[in-house]
């Protein structure tokens, strides 16, 4: 039990943290490495709750593709970060103030709620005991039978996002000269060279 | 001492309140108003994920796996629009943000 707190307090403190560092560091590249950290941390807690499938899940898709999206993006773009960042400490005031306000709100929540007695009687889905089915197995006997919409709907929306962002990006520049196949196919040895009789000491040119 | 749902629940809200917080701190950086969103879905999820080991419901987790789906799409989506932005504008400050004001 002293393992599972301590471990709950490392993974939670460095989670914090980084997240606040997030937000705080100066440089957008430190972001976004402290929001991989932050990630990894937040799988740490996935598996003490013993959700490892997601764990696993949250470090592929987020520090293997959305972070490196991130770092990408910021390393692309060449803009003076250091002058967005200026005036930045004008708006700490009520940052910190609605923060407060949202932070007091959301502890009053948790610290002042009980889960209703009827609740444990409506489960949807039990998670199965972990002896015998484990958590990877659970999720797929559930999504791909009673939530199969929803993965698809997902697969939708990943399909639609991969376009639109094609699509956002992708340019066609007129200046690049581009391989015309059907140019090429066409032409013939008559259209493309001539045989001339040089004459020894006259040259093409008289 | 026993780490339970409300442990978790916290660390929910702490990270909750630090994407609020950075929205309006770095409100001219659409890069890091991009990452607090990202902050406030992991929040999100953790608080899903809480849930659902805590009513031993597996739905929780699906929930989860969704939310993500739509995380990582919204991140694309919005770097792509930055780097349109980017390249129409030459700069990225939220300020700057204004072709559809005529």
């Amino acid at each position: 039990m002293i393992v599972q707190a301590f471990f709950f307090y490392l993974f939670a403190c460095i989670c914090v943290a980084s997240a606040f560092m997030v937000v705080a560091a100066r440089n957008p590249v430190h972001s976004v490495l402290y929001l991989i950290l932050a990630f990894v941390n937040a799988a740490g807690l996935f598996v003490m709750m013993g959700a490892e499938f997601l764990a696993m899940i949250l470090i592929v898709v987020y520090v293997g593709a959305v972070a490196v999206l991130f770092l990408f993006v910021v390393m692309m773009l060449d803009v003076d970060f250091a002058s967005l960042k200026r005036g930045a400490l004008q708006y700490l005031p009520i940052g910190a103030l609605i923060g407060g306000i949202f932070l007091a709100e959301l502890l009053l929540v948790v610290g002042a709620w009980a889960i209703g007695p009827s609740v444990p009687q409506a489960i949807t889905a039990p998670i199965p005991p972990l002896n015998q089915v484990h958590n990877t197995e659970a999720i797929g006997q559930v999504l791909y039978t009673r939530y199969v919409y929803f993965f698809e709907g997902a697969g939708m929306i990943l399909l639609v996002a991969m376009v639109g962002a094609i699509v956002l990006t992708l340019r066609h520049k007129t200046r690049v000269r581009r391989q015309s196949i059907a140019a090429q196919v066409a032409r013939t040895k008559a259209a493309s060279i001539e045989i001339r009789q040089v004459r020894p000491g006259q040259g093409l040119g008289a | 001492m026993t780490i339970g749902l409300g442990h978790y629940l916290s660390v929910a809200a702490i990270l909750f309140t630090l994407g609020i917080f950075g929205i309006f701190l770095n409100r001219k950086n659409v890069i890091i108003i991009l990452m607090s969103i990202e902050l406030i879905l992991l929040a999100v999820n953790i608080n899903l994920v809480a849930f659902s080991t805590h009513l031993g419901d597996i739905v929780g987790q699906i929930y989860a796996l969704i939310v993500l789906t739509v995380a990582a799409a919204e991140t694309a989506i919005g770097l792509a629009i930055l780097v349109g932005l980017y390249r129409n504008r030459g700069s990225i400050a939220v300020e700057d943000v204004n072709l559809m004001k005529g």
